[in-house]
């Protein structure tokens, strides 16, 4: 069975934010795969070593993209493909669309991704693709079982559980509690590095370039207001729970 | 003249909170002879007659059909795109709720539209409509414009005053439903969540358990804070990864955004993850043995001691004072 997954490099989630010259500043800062694609690399794992088949990996995003490829290759990915060109922007409709035209151009059963992006945080690629290339989706799954030409997955939909199923070929997100990644093994790394990682641009793609305007800009960027320090409460612990229930009800009028 | 379109979510028979947020949405990004559209999908929509009374707008139209009964993405995207047919808006605003974050990309690509989402404020500068949302969970935020339309924006729970439920003046308009010609999806069974009464991502009260509520059980004097002040029980990374409980109740980076009124952050030290998922919440207060706990430095109000001295007693206290 071929899987495909959609991956992206993300900051490290303990990375905090510069902004510098109206931008997020990225000096010094630790890359990762995103920790939500990382769940559906382990995912795209297990069910070829279960069915058999190969697992690509596949990302749009700077050079520097690479690293997370290889990353997910050292995990036990097959192949990895980076889709890298300044002409393409950030925009999600944008991304989608380059997405769907390598993928409409390959076979597959499965096409996996994570369930947004811990940077952008906008979860709108993985579904966008799955309708560009007119197959079903299932967002935000915690388990996936797969039969012939039909997966059952779990979907968390704000707590309550929808047992979905679905024809193949179709995407998946993954939601957190899907499974435990695993770390690259040594053995791994070095493997990885003889496995092939395909870099390719827009000349490669069958896309035109004017299809890639982006449908929405940034204008503003800010660090959230600082939060002033607070008050620590004394005394008697009975005490202090009478003043902070006093506190949010007469001073903040919030119960 | 431009159109925006709700897309309306409804539970137990009452339209969600979102939706009257939405509908302010709606009319913090239009013009003023702009016309507010409402789509209502779902089956046996009788029982939302009262607050279908009360919407304020042009036009509402509803899609009632059995195979609506639940969301399906295949047949809900069809259903909406037949609404969308009919009303031809310049904007489409959803909820950033499990719907919403799942069927807005749907319909944005199918239309080719432009999707801002997980937005918090709107404003109107210069005669350019610009949506505040988070980034990096919180730690940053952006403005964002459209630059091309129709466009479709998803707005988060709890950050958008709702509009009052107003005595309706609606045109109600039924669309016939028709079902495509194969769905591929097939919804077999959904559990309900029924611990947890109050939707996390709208709770308007969170109390919240880290690794120092120790057990699953330890949770159990948080659920009863939460249930006595009408809120919802959360946990960061630390309290799901121990296993005391589910994935589903995480806040932080990875995880629910929360912006409640009030955050009781119980047994949570504070790491840079976590607070990125509840730093903007109105009020903060934070419980923990440890003085020199981070989450301290956020909190409005601390209280150095044991959670399962403290809560009992602030449950307590609630009780008294709410009678």
């Amino acid at each position: 069975m071929d899987i495909y997954v959609v991956m992206k490099q993300t900051f490290d989630t303990e990375e905090k934010i510069i902004i510098e010259d109206g931008k997020v500043s990225e000096d010094g800062v630790q890359y990762v795969i995103n920790p939500y694609d990382e769940y559906a690399v382990e995912e795209a794992i297990q069910k070829r070593d279960e069915r058999g088949g190969s697992v690509h990996v596949i990302s749009v995003g700077p050079d520097r993209t690479s690293e997370a490829l290889r990353t997910a290759l050292a995990m036990g990915a097959d192949e990895a493909v980076l889709i890298s060109d300044e002409r393409i922007g950030s925009d999600e409709n944008t991304i989608s669309k380059v997405l769907a035209s390598y993928l409409g151009s390959q076979k597959f059963d499965l096409i996996l991704g994570g369930y947004f992006s811990v940077d952008n945080g906008a979860g709108q690629v993985a579904i966008r693709l799955a309708q560009l290339l007119d197959i079903p989706h299932v967002g935000s799954i915690t388990k996936l079982d797969i039969s012939e030409d039909k997966a059952k997955a779990d979907r968390d939909a704000e707590g309550d559980l929808e047992q979905v199923e679905v024809t193949l070929p179709a995407v998946f997100t993954a939601q957190q509690g899907l499974n435990e990644p695993r770390y690259p093994s040594l053995p791994g790394i070095m493997k990885a590095k003889r496995k092939p990682l395909k870099q390719l641009t827009l000349d490669d793609l069958d896309i035109e370039e004017t299809e890639l305007s982006p449908k929405t800009a940034r204008t503003a960027l800010s660090l959230p207001p600082q939060k002033e320090a607070g008050q620590i409460l004394k005394g008697e612990t009975a005490d202090q729970v009478k003043e902070l229930v006093e506190k949010l009800r007469h001073d903040e009028k919030v119960l | 003249m431009s159109k925006i379109l709700v897309v309306a979510e409804h539970r137990d028979g009452v339209l969600r909170q979102v939706t009257y947020e939405a509908i302010q949405a709606a009319t913090l990004s239009s013009a003023e002879n702009d016309q507010l559209h409402v789509a209502v999908i779902g089956h046996q929509l009788e029982s939302l007659t009262e607050s279908l009374s009360r919407i304020d707008a042009e036009k509402v139209y509803l899609t009632d059909h059995p195979d609506l009964q639940q969301y399906n993405p295949e047949a809900y995207a069809t259903a909406l795109k037949q609404v969308i047919d009919a009303s031809n808006p310049d904007g489409i605003i959803f909820g950033h709720t499990a719907i919403g974050r799942d069927l807005a990309p749907i319909i944005s690509a199918k239309i080719d539209a432009g999707q801002i989402s997980d937005v918090t404020n709107i404003e109107n500068v210069d005669d350019q409509v610009v949506f505040t949302r988070p980034i990096y969970a919180g730690k940053a935020f952006e403005k964002k414009v459209f630059q091309s339309s129709p466009w479709v924006v998803t707005i988060r729970p709890n950050n958008i005053s709702a509009a009052d439920p107003s005595d309706g003046k609606a045109e109600v308009e039924n669309i016939e439903y028709a079902k495509p010609a194969s769905l591929r999806t097939v919804i077999q069974d959904v559990v309900r969540n029924t611990s947890g009464k109050v939707d996390l991502s709208e709770a308007k009260i969170v109390v919240s358990g880290g690794r120092g509520v120790k057990s699953a059980d330890g949770f159990k004097p948080l659920q009863e804070l939460a249930d006595l002040l009408g809120g919802a029980v959360g946990a960061s990374r630390g309290a799901c990864d121990a296993d005391y409980c589910d994935y589903s109740l995480q806040i932080g980076q990875t995880g629910k955004v929360v912006t409640p009124e009030v955050y009781i952050a119980c047994g949570i030290s504070g790491a840079i993850q976590h607070v990125a998922g509840m730093s903007q919440s109105k009020i903060i207060v934070a419980i923990n043995k440890d003085p020199e706990a981070p989450i301290f430095k956020i909190a409005d109000y601390g209280i150095v001691g044991d959670l399962f001295e403290v809560v009992p007693l602030l449950t307590e206290e609630f009780k008294k004072v709410l009678g």
